[in-house]
């Protein structure tokens, strides 16, 4: 460890280790009150009457509505209180997120989601010693393809 | 929702249709419903202040999610949003409301983005774009991309 560094040696056990699956189901209201939350009036995300009759023939996610902090955070959230367990600083603010999407993901699909830490890193920033995590989710549909991959970055100082 | 775009209607430079947001504290508890985030750096004066960040902000998550509003407005029914990223870079504080309904006076936000290349792969007409939300200042709060395929007139 290097002097002064933040990322403890309990920290760097954590690299590569990924936390329990989760596995939920996507509902209608769910995406509804999400789309809604946005302000985006979308029949794609909104109009359950005929989302039978749209491209997808069900109501569609909006894009992100399964990643970070929705269902599949609750993965990261249990690895956020294992980087904490292990010495990471507690102040924690979302850095931003890549998403790869792969599947349509709708009303009825079983997602099971399954997060790793890929990395953690520090810096000095003006928070003073600053930790960055990247976590990879993966979300895998009940038809056992990967509808979803999303990166994020955690910034704890 | 907008005509339906393809791929011959866009090259680099051209610019996605703009999206308006009012981020009001009211949008915030509703975000923080409908999405499960409940920290309190988004609705706790004393809290957000203990963070160092002064006072309730943003989401970052919500910010992103106007992003692919963005992106799903401007590609329509037929088009694919295959990638989507960016990076929370500046804080942004809502406007607190005046009535029930109404926020009070301040900024608005925009949801802007342009093409920055277009090419066709494996059978697929893919569009790259550069993405930011911007604030009433001006200032892109959050930088971003997108990847999207788009139909083409020219194949069905």
């Amino acid at each position: 460890m290097a002097e002064g560094s933040i990322i403890t040696d309990e920290l760097k056990k954590l690299i590569g280790v990924s936390g329990e699956p989760i596995t939920f189901k996507v509902e209608e209201g769910a995406i509804q009150r999400y789309a809604q939350a946005i302000g985006d009036p979308n029949p794609l995300f909104n109009d359950i009457e005929n989302a039978s009759k749209n491209k997808y023939g069900r109501l569609i996610c909006p894009p992100g509505f399964t990643g970070w902090p929705i269902k599949g955070g609750i993965s990261v959230f249990k690895l956020v209180d294992s980087l904490i367990k292990a010495g990471a600083p507690t102040r924690l603010l979302d850095g931003g997120v890549e998403f790869e999407f792969l599947e349509p993901i709708g009303a009825g699909d079983v997602l099971t989601a399954t997060t790793k830490i890929a990395s953690i890193t520090e810096r000095e920033t003006k928070m003073g010693k600053t930790m960055f995590t990247t976590v990879e989710t993966t979300f895998v549909n009940q038809k056992k393809k990967v509808a979803l991959k999303s990166r994020s970055t955690l910034i704890q100082f | 929702m907008a005509k339906q775009l393809y791929y011959e209607d866009v090259d680099a430079g051209t610019e996605i249709t703009p999206v308006a947001k009012i981020a009001t504290s009211r949008m915030l508890v509703q975000w923080a419903g409908a999405s499960g985030d409940f920290n309190p750096l988004h609705y706790e004066d004393d809290f957000a202040k203990a963070m160092g960040v002064g006072a309730p902000i943003v989401h970052g998550a919500l910010k992103r999610a106007w992003l692919g509003q963005l992106m799903t407005d401007w590609i329509g029914e037929q088009g694919v949003l295959k990638k989507l990223s960016c990076q929370y870079r500046g804080m942004d504080y809502p406007r607190k409301m005046k009535t029930m309904e109404e926020p009070h006076d301040g900024e608005t936000w925009w949801c802007k983005g342009k093409v920055t290349k277009k090419y066709e792969e494996s059978g697929e007409h893919l569009v790259e774009c550069e993405i930011w939300v911007e604030n009433g200042k001006g200032d892109k709060t959050t930088p971003g991309a997108a990847l999207v395929a788009l139909p083409s007139r020219g194949k069905k």
